[in-house]
């Protein structure tokens, strides 16, 4: 299901019957292709407005707001966040004085994100297996009893979980932050699971006859086969973690933990209500977004896949 | 969705192929030990971070709890309070507000670009661009968006003002600070559900326009007849995950608003915030988590038979 799900785009397409009387050129075409022009103008733009900005003397701003270059061109927003800047260079470019050392918050979300996917994703691939692959009492009750999960959104949790956490005496740590997500996703077994049951048991059942243990199984031959949903899992778990602000809110009070999200929540309110250091913000907001813009970059074809075919589980 | 309809059968009866075979071999020996420690994460994290709390929050929102002393039960008074709590009242129908807002827009520019995508091109680089905003956090979202929006320096507001001669204050506004942030979030979640819409829409075959057209139909009959109710599915899925996540926003307000200007845009998940963590009421904070949990189990509900009513009539 899931191959042909993913090969069929790009194929049909051309051929497709009702697409014809489009090929041509005429007015509903172009009027097609206008909307699509807009949409992709509006998601663009405010990332060239970032980099704009974040270009941009955040006095010299005022000057010239509606530019679409750089207003007097510095890369004195970046040092500043990045502490890189004196306080008195970054007084003179409009900054609060105050740098937030982005690289320290970075490191945070790179370590919050990958190892709350990390684990997500093989805890969810041994369980799947073992729903899948393995004949146990009890397994078709479990499996209802985690997909039962699924139906409950996550808001319930949310206080109880923070004092469990706070009771356990995890807050501010990556502990606190990571273990609520890292054990059980719901989801995932059951994506995982679902692939696994298509895929051929034969390969598997040659390799236990000729003396293989079951876990071999499990992490040389199935854990491949399933590499496919393994990196889309990884891929969309890294996303909402990386996103992730409500949560490492409510657990952590402590610069020493927080992720990038929250640092620059607190940049932007701490910025003056008067006079705020849009430059500043705006080259935080950058560096905050360019790990996701990088994964772009390498992924973007897989992301898009990843994501359509979630949809159609 | 012929698709996912197919699907079980042929697992079904591979798994029970698979099973003929394994009566004769001693492959399954072993299995249930090996079974029940390879879902122990799963299990431990389902109990201890999932079930338990569950129940836990259901117990703290009877009790008056404020984290530092033990809880006391209360019985009901805090559903009473919440009932006479205009701030609850308001905050709801601030969330219903934005959530109507956020999914109506937001459904509508999602399955047209979809629609449109699919009928002009099949380019990943243009699917690729609409989801570059999804990738990003709330936050920075959130930040880029209040910044564009500045009523002094904001380029929206530049174009604006030079057209009309006056500045609209998007965030700062009672009227404007609902829509402003519900506009955001469409900008950030639309090519995420228009991909998704997109990937539907690749799995219905072509013979069924093709059928549709010798009937003589026209393209917008087609979209409403063929289309709609062959995406229904899909189009219910997307709703539901927008209706859920619209029912909890928090990182966009948190960052633009805080729920201002005077509790016009204090969205129920702001609220429950404040109350649990600004004034430490976290049995109050519960049970108001307990009736959001409430209304969006019906809303599940509600979908699940939207989705069992439309597989009856592709059938």
């Amino acid at each position: 299901m899931t191959a042909t799900a993913l090969g069929r785009p790009a194929a049909p397409a051309p051929r497709r019957p009702r697409g014809r009387s489009l090929r041509r050129f005429s007015v509903g075409r172009g009027i097609a292709w206008l909307y699509i022009g807009l949409v992709l103008l509006v998601t663009v733009f405010p990332f060239y407005w970032m980099l704009r900005t974040a270009l941009s003397n955040n006095y010299a701003l005022v000057r010239d707001p509606a530019s679409l270059v750089p207003v007097d061109f510095t890369w004195g927003a970046f040092a500043r966040v990045l502490g890189l800047a004196t306080p008195e260079q970054s007084l003179a470019e409009g900054g609060s004085g105050a740098s937030i050392e982005l690289g320290h918050f970075l490191l945070n979300s790179i370590i919050y994100a990958t190892v709350s996917t990390a684990l997500i994703v093989f805890f969810s691939l041994i369980a799947a297996y073992a729903f899948a692959r393995l004949r146990w009492r009890g397994r078709e009750l479990m499996f209802s009893l985690f997909l039962a999960a699924l139906m409950v959104p996550g808001i319930l949790t949310l206080l109880p979980n923070f004092v469990l956490i706070k009771e356990l005496g995890l807050l501010n740590s990556f502990a606190g932050m990571i273990l609520p997500g890292a054990l059980f996703s719901a989801f995932n077994i059951f994506f995982l699971r679902q692939f696994m049951l298509g895929l051929s048991e034969e390969i598997e059942e040659a390799a236990l006859i000729d003396g293989a243990g079951r876990l071999r199984v499990l992490f040389q031959i199935t854990m491949p086969m399933t590499s496919g949903p393994i990196i889309t899992l990884s891929i969309l778990g890294f996303i909402t973690a990386w996103n992730d602000y409500f949560w490492p809110l409510l657990v952590t009070s402590d610069d020493s933990v927080r992720p990038l999200t929250l640092a620059l929540a607190v940049f932007k309110q701490s910025s003056p209500q008067s006079a705020p250091d849009w430059a500043g913000l705006m080259a935080a907001t950058l560096v905050a977004a360019l790990p996701m813009l990088i994964l772009f970059m390498f992924f973007g074809k897989r992301i898009v896949n990843s994501i359509g075919f979630t949809g159609l589980k | 969705m012929t698709a996912t309809r197919r699907a079980p059968r042929t697992l079904e009866g591979r798994r029970r192929r698979s099973g003929a075979i394994n009566a004769h071999a001693p492959a399954h020996r072993g299995d249930a030990r090996l079974a029940w420690i390879l879902i122990t994460p799963a299990l431990v994290g389902f109990l201890v971070f999932a079930a338990y709390p569950t129940v836990r929050g259901i117990y703290l929102s009877f009790t008056d709890f404020r984290v530092l002393t033990p809880p006391t039960w209360t019985g009901l008074d805090n559903v009473v309070r919440l009932f006479g709590d205009s701030v609850f009242w308001s905050s709801l129908a601030v969330t219903v507000y934005f959530v109507v807002l956020s999914v109506v827009i937001g459904m509508a520019i999602s399955l047209m670009t979809a629609v449109v995508l699919h009928r002009l091109t099949s380019s990943t680089i243009v699917r690729g661009i609409i989801i570059l905003p999804f990738l990003i956090s709330g936050v920075v979202a959130a930040t880029t968006w209040s910044w564009m929006l500045d009523a002094q320096l904001g380029i929206v507001n530049q174009l604006i003002e030079a057209i009309t001669g006056e500045p609209i204050l998007f965030l700062g506004s009672r009227a404007w600070a609902i829509p402003s942030i519900a506009l955001i979030s469409v900008w950030k979640s639309m090519g995420y559900n228009a991909i998704i819409i997109f990937a539907g829409l690749q799995t219905i075959p072509p013979s069924i326009y093709e059928a549709g057209r010798i009937d003589g139909a026209s393209e917008i009959q087609m979209f409403r007849r063929l289309t709609l109710p062959l995406l229904r599915p899909i189009l219910a899925m997307v709703l539901i995950l927008t209706v859920i996540g619209s029912f909890q926003v928090f990182d966009i307000v948190a960052v633009t608003t805080k729920g201002g200007p005077a509790n016009a845009s204090n969205v129920l998940q702001m609220y429950i915030y404040e109350k649990a963590f600004g004034q430490f009421d976290f049995g109050y904070g519960a049970t108001m988590s307990l009736a959001l949990f409430a209304m969006l189990i019906v809303i599940t509900f509600m979908q699940m038979r939207l989705m069992r009513a439309s597989e009856s009539d592709t059938n």
